[in-house]
């Protein structure tokens, strides 16, 4: 049974009348046309699907969209604002902290979370923040350098 | 460079290997100047453990466009899947073509827009490509230098080209852009000589760190991977597998799928499929399909393996000999016999083999994650019986490849899906059957029997290796008698290994390196000797000497010999035409077995290095992924049933493994470029084990090196 859910996705009132057992992850790729989230193990090992849930790190293949009913989901797409990107964006690039790029959004989104809350966050907290999202290219040391300078500029208040 | 003449009409006109004429690659892409040519080298490639689904192509396999506004295209079958070619390939053309590197795009993995390639593997883009498309680049040069020496009516020796505006130098008025001179034209050129680029004099582009060329779209969530493509009507495909490699179908029940709303169970013959709308609904669909299997009851399985491989009646192959193996002997004051194990390892890239296909009348459009574009045409056109030049395979970004996207399963399938529903389908397979399906690492043996004299010079080296295959089995010391033997190759293989096999980075490499380097460390401890001094003792080869020389400055190494107690290993050997030697110290937790890797040191030649900053990066990511196959990567099965095949239990690399690493490239501007993506990859196994025996005195013979393996070692030290 089809049903009406509604709930603000990157900033936006957003009502989508869809199947609530679908997961969140199919339904932002297929029905919203948000593909930046990715697939990459359905089971909630990898973080490649991580999208921000009320502020939350959240992996989105694993949860069914019904359950986003009256909450602020954040993507990959709604992490930039006016053009201007995040200072994490900003950082991964400064830092070339990705080859392939498959992982990057999830990566990008855990450490959003992890910084919105805190931006104090030591190089040791960070890489326990992370710890749950793979990258196979081996990125990782160029990923916490960028997470760092991300921090150091949100802290600034910028 | 053999000087060729301006020639308006096409002095050869027979058809490419794509089947289609080259004409028509013109005809397509409009107008402007351009410069066919094709990586002579490649016919020289030694190793060649990978598919090669044609013939290599003796004819023109890419291309240069100067576009009519200025824009200079590459048109070629490689594909970029984070390993760099997209930054890298540009920075030659443009010091060639002197135009700035915004100008330059590279149109990369289309069969109907490149010319045939056979795929993207060996870490020869830089190193059989770059060359002759660098030497393209200054063809086209030199053709538009002509054309504006007409145009400007001087002599091209008083031309000079800055940013693509060639400039009289007499006059410096009289100028005109590369747009201006591509207007209107259709020029093509064929470069029929072995490319002979003079090495480089000017480097405004290449030797430069350049930043990752698409970080921009990959950060924003732009980037487009093939599973981010849609069409109308598009459906999501899932396909009935059987439990275990070898199993076959003997009774199926489709009808609870079919009760799944919309979907479509599609059969042809065992290959039975549901398709659906909805990825999620797909999901839902499959796993209500009954079906039942007669099973192969295959005997092997990751324990009894290395004995069978040992012990079967194997094809002897012996690739290289130096000297008398038995004056070896007589020579050797101590003898040393050892056996090492390297089991398989699966590719594991975080994007999941992926295709999407599309019939619109007789023709197929198949959209890849993949590292063999024209590969995967090929067995389309087999396969389901379309013409070669009916299939078109495009490829978006690739999530990871590794080697393990060289097959292109389901590439075939999505097809085969798209040919008998007359829809788009998209297929994205499961961790689970990306696990399943993968072509692994292959398992192998690897026994040596070496002997030194009583000044620890090398006497003996009898090197034989069981399944693996033999890149990197050089012995790189200097041995008088020396003799290295593989066991069961090619046909034998296939029979032995119980699921498919392939290349895995530096393809076989790793277990060699791991192999050659554990025993030099063995002979060096029990002379009494700092391994390190054990090796420059050995070696003649300057190259690797004076790659020990930058990785032992740079990781502050002091001797001793071993164990020491400190956790140092250190290794070397050769790939892709680059040498690597390496350092890491580590620290086990002799309680638990575990087995931190604090830092790692890397000195690499890889002859020219155009890009430092993604060959850096490269060689991070070979520490990094070398750490998954040296401590924790292992297939576990049982006959074709292949027990791990998620990431909860199957472990990759982490970024708690992290060490501090120091790479350092050798400028080597002089010398042709290298490969430069594997190399560092090949010696982190032996540099660990060798370090752990460091640590504790306890030598691991077999890979991965986990707690459990640390903790047995550890009890016979």
């Amino acid at each position: 049974m089809e049903e009406k859910i509604k709930f603000k996705l990157n900033g936006k009132a957003t009502e989508i009348t869809t199947d609530p057992s679908q997961t969140l992850l199919w339904v932002l790729r297929n029905q919203l046309g948000l593909t930046g989230t990715k697939f990459g193990c359905g089971s909630g090992f990898c973080g490649s699907c991580t999208v921000l849930i009320d502020r939350e790190a959240s992996r989105s293949c694993m949860l069914p969209v019904s359950d986003i009913a009256g909450k602020e989901v954040i993507t990959i797409e709604g992490l930039s604002g006016k053009g201007k990107l995040h200072p994490i964006q900003k950082a991964f690039i400064e830092h070339d902290a990705l080859q392939c790029g498959y992982c990057t959004s999830g990566m990008i989104m855990t450490s959003a979370a992890m910084l919105m809350k805190n931006p104090s966050l030591t190089r040791q907290e960070i890489i326990n923040g992370l710890e749950e999202n793979l990258c196979r290219c081996g990125a990782h040391t160029r990923i916490i350098d960028a997470v760092e300078t991300a921090a150091k500029e949100m802290k600034g208040g910028k | 460079m053999k000087k060729t003449t301006l020639n308006e009409k096409t002095e050869s006109m027979k058809g490419n290997s794509t089947g289609m004429q080259r004409r028509s690659f013109v005809k397509l892409l409009g107008g402007g100047i351009f410069i066919f040519f094709q990586p002579w080298d490649i016919l020289n490639l030694n190793d060649l453990t990978l598919p090669q689904a044609r013939s290599l192509t003796k004819d023109y396999n890419a291309f240069l466009q100067i576009a009519e506004d200025g824009t200079v295209k590459c048109y070629t079958g490689k594909i970029e899947m984070g390993q760099g070619p997209i930054t890298s390939l540009p920075q030659m053309m443009a010091d060639e073509l002197n135009v700035p590197l915004e100008k330059i795009k590279m149109i990369m993995g289309d069969t109907d827009l490149c010319p045939y390639d056979a795929g993207t593997w060996g870490s020869q883009t830089t190193q059989t490509f770059g060359p002759a498309m660098r030497a393209a680049a200054a063809e086209a040069r030199g053709v538009l230098v002509d054309l504006a020496a007409v145009k400007l009516g001087v002599p091209a020796t008083q031309l000079e080209v800055n940013d693509g505006i060639v400039t009289d130098t007499k006059n410096p008025k009289n100028k005109v852009s590369y747009a201006q001179l591509a207007k209107g034209k259709k020029l093509e050129k064929y470069l029929d000589t072995k490319p002979s680029v003079e090495e480089y004099t000017k480097f405004t582009y290449v030797g430069r760190p350049y930043k990752h060329a698409d970080a921009l779209e990959k950060v924003t969530g732009k980037a487009k991977y093939t599973g981010d493509l849609r069409l109308p009507g598009m459906v999501f495909a899932r396909i009935l597998r059987p439990p275990s490699h070898g199993a076959k179908l003997t009774t199926v029940d489709v009808s609870g799928a079919e009760q799944v709303k919309g979907t479509q169970v599609v059969r042809d013959g065992d290959f039975i499929a549901v398709l659906n709308e909805t990825r999620d609904k797909a999901d839902e669909a499959i796993v209500k399909i009954k079906a039942e299997y007669s099973f192969n009851e295959l005997k092997v399985n990751d324990r009894n393996l290395y004995d069978r491989m040992v012990g079967a009646d194997s094809r002897i192959n012996v690739i290289r000999t130096n000297g008398d193996i038995e004056a070896g002997m007589q020579q050797s004051d101590k003898i040393f016999e050892s056996e090492f194990y390297d089991p398989y390892v699966a590719h594991a890239a975080i994007e999941t083999h992926t295709a999407l296909a599309n019939l619109e009348g007789d023709k197929m459009t198949v959209w890849a994650s993949t590292q063999s574009p024209f590969g995967l045409q090929d067995e389309i056109s087999r396969e389901l019986g379309f013409p070669r030049e009916k299939v078109r395979v495009i490829t978006p970004f690739v999530g990871g490849g590794f080697g393990g996207k060289a097959a292109n399963q389901q590439g075939v399938e999505a097809a085969k899906l798209a040919k008998l529903s007359k829809k788009p389908v998209m297929l994205v397979w499961t961790r689970d059957e990306e696990f399943f399906y993968d072509t692994f690492h292959p398992a192998g043996v690897y026994r040596i029997k070496s002997g030194i004299d009583k000044a620890g010079l090398i006497k003996l080296w009898d090197y034989s290796l069981y399944y693996g295959g033999s890149r990197g089995s050089d012995t790189i010391y200097d041995v008088p008698n020396a003799k290295t033997t593989s066991y069961g190759q090619n046909m034998d293989a296939v029979q032995i290994h119980p699921f498919g096999t392939g290349a895995w980075r530096a393809p076989n490499n790793n277990s060699n390196t791991f192999a050659r380097e554990s025993q030099i460390d063995i002979m060096a401890s029990a002379a009494g000797i700092d391994p390190l001094e054990f090796r420059l003792m050995n070696l003649k080869d300057e190259k690797m000497i004076a790659c020990w020389k930058a990785v032992a400055e740079k990781f502050g190494y002091v001797p001793a010999k071993t164990p020491s107690g400190r956790g140092i290993g250190i290794a070397c050997g050769t790939d892709a035409g680059s040498w690597v030697a390496l350092m890491a110290e580590v620290k086990v937790d002799k309680s638990t077995g575990h087995v931190q890797v604090v830092r790692v040191a890397c000195a690499q030649d890889m002859g020219l290095c155009v890009n430092p900053q993604g060959a850096l990066i490269q060689m991070e990511g070979c520490i990094m992924m070398g750490l998954g196959y040296s401590l924790s990567e292992e297939i576990q099965f049982e006959g074709g049933d292949i027990k791990n095949r998620g990431f909860d239990n199957y472990q990759i690399p982490r970024f708690s493994w992290i060490p501090k690493m120091d790479c350092i490239i050798l400028d080597r501007k002089n010398l042709p470029p290298k490969g430069g993506g594997e190399p560092a990859i090949i010696g982190i196994g032996a540099i660990i084990a060798n370090a752990i025996h460091d640590a504790t005195g306890a030598r691991l013979y077999r890979m991965p090196m986990t707690p459990a393996r640390v903790l047995e070692a550890l009890k016979k030290a």
